[in-house]
Parts: C-alpha cells; structure tokens; sequence
C-alpha cells in the first residue's frame, strides 16, 4: 500500500516538475544564446538605438521599434477588449436571466476557440478593406486592424475574469445600494465595478500579456516592417512576428542575424513577465476583502 | 527566394513520383566516371544544383560537385582552370576574359534560362507608371533610410502619402539581383521596408495598399497579373530601347528590359568539353532545364532557343582538337 503510494506521489511530482524544468529549459536556452548576441552588441544599442534592422548591410539593434509595434497593437487590443468585456461582464451579472447566462458564457468561450491563424486572415481579408473605407490612407499591413481583432480574441478572458470578480462581492453590498435606492445602472458601475476591481485590473493585465505574446494575427495582418511609430495605419513589426520572420527565414545558424530571435525572445519574456507579476501583486495587495 | 528554394526539390518529387523519366535523349547507356566541378551564381545555382542531382542517379559513376561563390568569384577560379564550369547570372566581364586567355582557358557561353524583376504598385495608384533607374536608386539605397518616405519625394507631382515598401527577403537571390543593378552594391539597401522570403506576403501588402509599392520575380508577377500594377522602367540608355519599358517576356529576352531582366548562362571550358562525363551532363542540362526553370520563378528558353543551345554545345564539341 505504502510502495503504491510512493509511486503514485513519485508520477505526481514528475507531472509537476516536467512544467517548472520546461520554463527553466526555455529560460536557460534563451540567457545563453543571448549572452552571445549581448557580448557582441552592446545593451545601450539594444535598448535605446531607435532602429532594428539586424539583417541588412547597415544594422542597428534597437529593440524599440518591435516593442512600440507590441505595445500598440496590445493596447489597441484592450481598448476594444476593455470596454465590451466589461459590459458583457455587468450584463451576465446584473442584468441577464440566469438561464441566460448558463447559455450565454460557454458561447463566449467559444471566441477563445477559435484559431489565431483564423483570427489573421479575419482581420487581413474582412477588418482592413472594412476600415480602408473610412480610413482610405491606410495600408494593407497596419496595427489597428489585428489590434481590434485581438481585441475581440481577448474578450472572453476579459468578461470572464471580471466576472467571476463581479460575482464575488457580497450581495450584502449590492441589497445596500439597492436599499438606499440606486438604479441597478448605478449598483453595477458606481458600487460593484469598483469592488470588483482588483479583480478586473488582473483580467485586464492577463490580457495585455495574452495580447503582447500574440503572434499569428499579427504575423498576417500587422506587416513585417518595424518601424518607430504610433500611428496605427502603417505596417508595423511585433517581437513575435520578427520571430517568425528570422525563423522561417534563411538566416545561418550562428550568426548575429541568427541571434537576434533570442535578444528578441527575452525582451518578449521580460515583457510578459512583468506583466504577469503585476497582476499577481495586485491580487496579493489590493483583493478588498468584506466579511 | 522561396518558390525557388522549396520548389526545385518539390518538382523534382514530382516528377519522380510521376514516373516520368527525365528526358536522357542522347544518353548511350554506357556508365561513365569522374569528377565535375561547377561554382559561380547563387541565382543559377538551383538549377544547376537539381540537374546535378538528377544526373547522378543515372550516371551514379560521376561525382558533380556545385558550389555557389557568385559569378565574380566563379570566374575567377573558372579563369585560372579550376572549374570545368562556371554559372553565370551576367556575361564574362574582359577582365575576366583576359584572366582567362592568360591561362590558356577558352571556353563556350551557353545560355540555360533568362531572370526578370517586376516593380509593382497597386492597381489604384494612378500616377506612378514609370519609374527611372535613378528614382529608383534614390528610393532603395541605404542612405534613403529614414529620409525618403513619400511619393512626391521621388516625383514632386505625385502625392505628398507616405510610401510603404515591400521586397525580396535579405537572403533572396532575388535581392542581391534588385540591390546589384539598382544600388549598385549588392545586398545593400535601405532598411526601413517589408522584406519577405514569402512572396505571398509581398503580394497582399501591394494588392491591399494604395501607397504601396514592391519588387519581386517576374514568374510571380504573371500570377497575380489581376491583383498588381506593373511599371516601366527607363535606364535611360537608348540602345536598349527608349523611354520606359514593361517588362515581359519578349522585353526581358531582347534585353530592352534592362538592368532588370537578365539571361543566364553556363560556361564551359574547353579542355573539360572534350572529357565524355562534361559532354554528357551538358547535353542533360540542356535538355532538362526547361522543365525546371519555369517551375522555379525562372523564364524558360523557347523551343528555337533550346535548340539553338543545344546545336551550339554539339557545333562547340566537335570544334575541338581531338583530345591527345
């Protein structure tokens, strides 16, 4: 009994560890192939030069561009994903019957179901000729149109975080603001969305980092150009799609050319990284708890 | 360039799996041996790359070895004797010439297959029709980076919109070709573009943006003919035609599509056209090169110019002094 035990823990830890020495593998192949690229260019280049074009005869290594392509198509993403998942969120809470609801949320989910590559040529072939109509200056390749539809990608985990944060505060609270006679708009905006957002600000921040690690939508649809802009009707290039594009390339192994994917890869780490802790520090630090 | 670099293999699965054999014509049957040694272009070098592949499985006796150093470096050691033959994306230079000749090298220039480029825009844009080598200089060289980004910086009566580059990927024959004849300098150019090994790519962003413009194989060009705008290009040399010229078939073949559209050549030496394996693998080459070459982005040889190839190599063989 006590040897089938050991095993069973024994298979249990080995399922665990296969997860933590996975990152450790990943983060260990990304510092050592790194330390090559960062002993031949210096950190100052990588960060602050404001021009990345490793593979032509005149290379500059500034990361800036492929960050400011990243940052702007995420935060495009969010400005659509924000808002709408928000509402679906107040709506399934307050509003919506509850068979509805039990309906409803497996349906959003199946938005999160949908393939990336999908979700590329979506924005490729139906949002940007869409948008070429009222923008007619807007290049084929562009930042706002893989930006709304990551947007659209990113709702699901929007509304349902923020959900689940919505339907954590005690209803105690919302039969007070009811009872002091607020409408149910202002019970759910003015009492329960700020209750609540710890909650939402994580689900926010998840997306960010979900939005910042993205790389098929914007691989088709966002161009392959990187370039240090915020205007979002020019092609831009993300850290993710400059990747692609070096992997699938003829690069030789080795190079400066060739390690540029791992400078490139611990900028995106880092990125989501910081991310991610954030929103742990914040649910650690700012989970208003009513008892 | 991708559809070369992935397609020459694929074909060539093709054609096996069809069980079509390759066309061997004058082939005796009797195995022969020794060692071929090839070097010059990377542009030729896929073709000449797969007929070597594919000469080896019927005269599995002869070892052919293709290295690809450029045609400059190629004809260096083809002058001093020590290639049998050289690929060439240009005609032998006199300097290369005079090497040669003081190495008691002589040699046949035999024509396999002929290479254009296609400057496009989109079918939108209703004022750029023609471009000059030199515009096009201006626009693509390193020193425009960052500094020439609208139309009417190229031409002051075209509008003041941003221009959104697209071209072959950095490590493209393609490029080398583009940078060379435009720039200057090979494998030099502005930075600032979209640069793709994948034409599929370069062809959605020129389809899809007013402002756009690009550079890529011609054989791509004539796929999405529906989808594209060509423009003429002025080297502004009259002997070669005056004015723009849109390039084509014909255009590209009688060099008034110049500097963007090219023939391609193998040169053999002569000492090594008497040896019966360099006879044999150029017949071969001749023969299956045509089936290859439009597959791969290339423009094939006519019938008439195929044979006229071929009457060359024979007229070349028979030419020489018996060997001792």
């Amino acid at each position: 009994m006590s040897v089938k035990e050991k095993i069973i823990e024994g298979v249990l830890l080995l399922c665990a560890a296969v997860s933590i020495l996975t990152t450790i593998g990943i983060l260990w192949v990304l510092i050592s192939e790194s330390s090559v690229f960062f002993a031949r260019v210096p950190l100052s280049d990588f960060l602050f030069d404001t021009q990345w074009t490793p593979l032509f005869a005149d290379k500059h290594f500034g990361i800036l561009p492929l960050v400011t392509g990243t940052l702007l198509t995420s935060f495009i993403a969010i400005a659509v994903a924000l808002p709408i998942g928000l509402s679906i969120a107040v709506y399934l809470n307050e509003y919506a019957p509850k068979s509805f609801r039990k309906t409803i949320k497996p349906v959003l989910e199946i938005l999160a179901a949908i393939p990336t590559v999908v979700y590329g040529f979506f924005a490729l072939m139906v949002i940007t000729p869409f948008l070429q109509q009222i923008f007619p200056q807007m290049a084929g390749f562009n930042a706002l149109s893989p930006g709304i539809v990551m947007g659209i990608m990113i709702i699901p985990m929007i509304s349902s975080l923020s959900e689940d944060a919505l339907y954590a505060v005690p209803t105690s609270l919302r039969e007070a603001s009811y009872g002091i006679g607020a409408t149910r708009f202002q019970t759910s905006f003015k009492v329960l969305v700020p209750a609540a957002s710890s909650g939402i600000i994580v689900s926010v921040i998840l997306g960010i980092s979900r939005a910042v690690g993205e790389t098929m939508i914007v691989a088709i649809a966002a161009g392959q150009q990187p370039r240090l802009t915020l205007n979002p009707l020019v092609p831009v290039e993300t850290i993710t799609t400059y990747i692609v594009q070096v992997s699938l390339g003829d690069v030789v192994q080795g190079s400066i050319e060739y390690q540029t994917i791992f400078a490139a890869g611990i900028a995106l780490f880092a990125l989501t990284f910081i991310l991610n802790n954030i929103s742990f520090y914040i649910k650690k630090k700012f989970q208003e708890k009513y008892e | 360039m991708y559809t070369r670099s992935i397609l020459i293999p694929i074909t060539f699965l093709l054609l096996t799996a069809c069980g079509s054999k390759p066309n061997t014509d004058a082939t005796t049957g009797d195995k022969l041996g020794g060692n071929i040694n090839i070097d010059g272009s990377s542009t030729v070098y896929p073709i000449t790359e797969a007929v070597a592949e594919e000469f080896q499985k019927i005269q599995p006796g002869v070892k052919v070895s293709v290295a690809l150093s450029g045609t400059g470096g190629g004809f260096k050691k083809f002058g001093r004797a020590e290639t049998d033959i050289n690929d060439a994306s240009r005609p032998i230079k006199p300097a290369e010439d005079s090497l040669a000749k003081s190495h008691n090298v002589s040699y046949v220039e035999l024509t396999v297959a002929f290479d254009g480029m296609a400057i496009v825009v989109n079918p939108k844009n209703d004022w750029c029709t023609d471009m000059t080598v030199a515009e096009l200089k201006m626009l693509w060289e390193p020193e425009a980076q960052g500094k020439i980004k609208k139309w009417n910086q190229i031409r002051p009566e075209w509008p003041n919109e941003e221009i959104h580059l697209f071209g072959a990927g950095v490590e493209s024959g393609t490029y080398d070709y583009f940078t060379e004849v435009i720039v200057g300098k090979s494998h030099s150019s502005r930075g600032d573009f979209t640069a793709s090994e994948d034409d599929n790519v370069l062809v959605q962003g020129v389809a899809s943006d007013k402002y756009a413009l690009g550079f890529f194989g011609l054989a791509y060009y004539e796929e999405n003919k529906d989808k594209l705008k060509v423009i003429g290009i002025d080297d502004g040399k009259a002997e070669n035609g005056e004015g723009p010229i849109l390039p084509s078939i014909e255009t590209v073949k009688n060099k008034s599509y110049s500097p963007l559209g090219r023939p391609l050549f193998i040169y053999v030496n002569s000492t090594a056209a008497k040896r019966k394996e360099v006879q044999e693998f150029v017949r071969f080459y001749l023969n299956n090169t045509n089936t290859l070459t439009a597959e791969v982005g290339f423009i094939s040889l006519t019938d008439q110019e195929s044979a006229d190839a071929k009457a060359k190599w024979e007229a070349f063989i028979t030419s020489l002094p018996a060997a001792e």
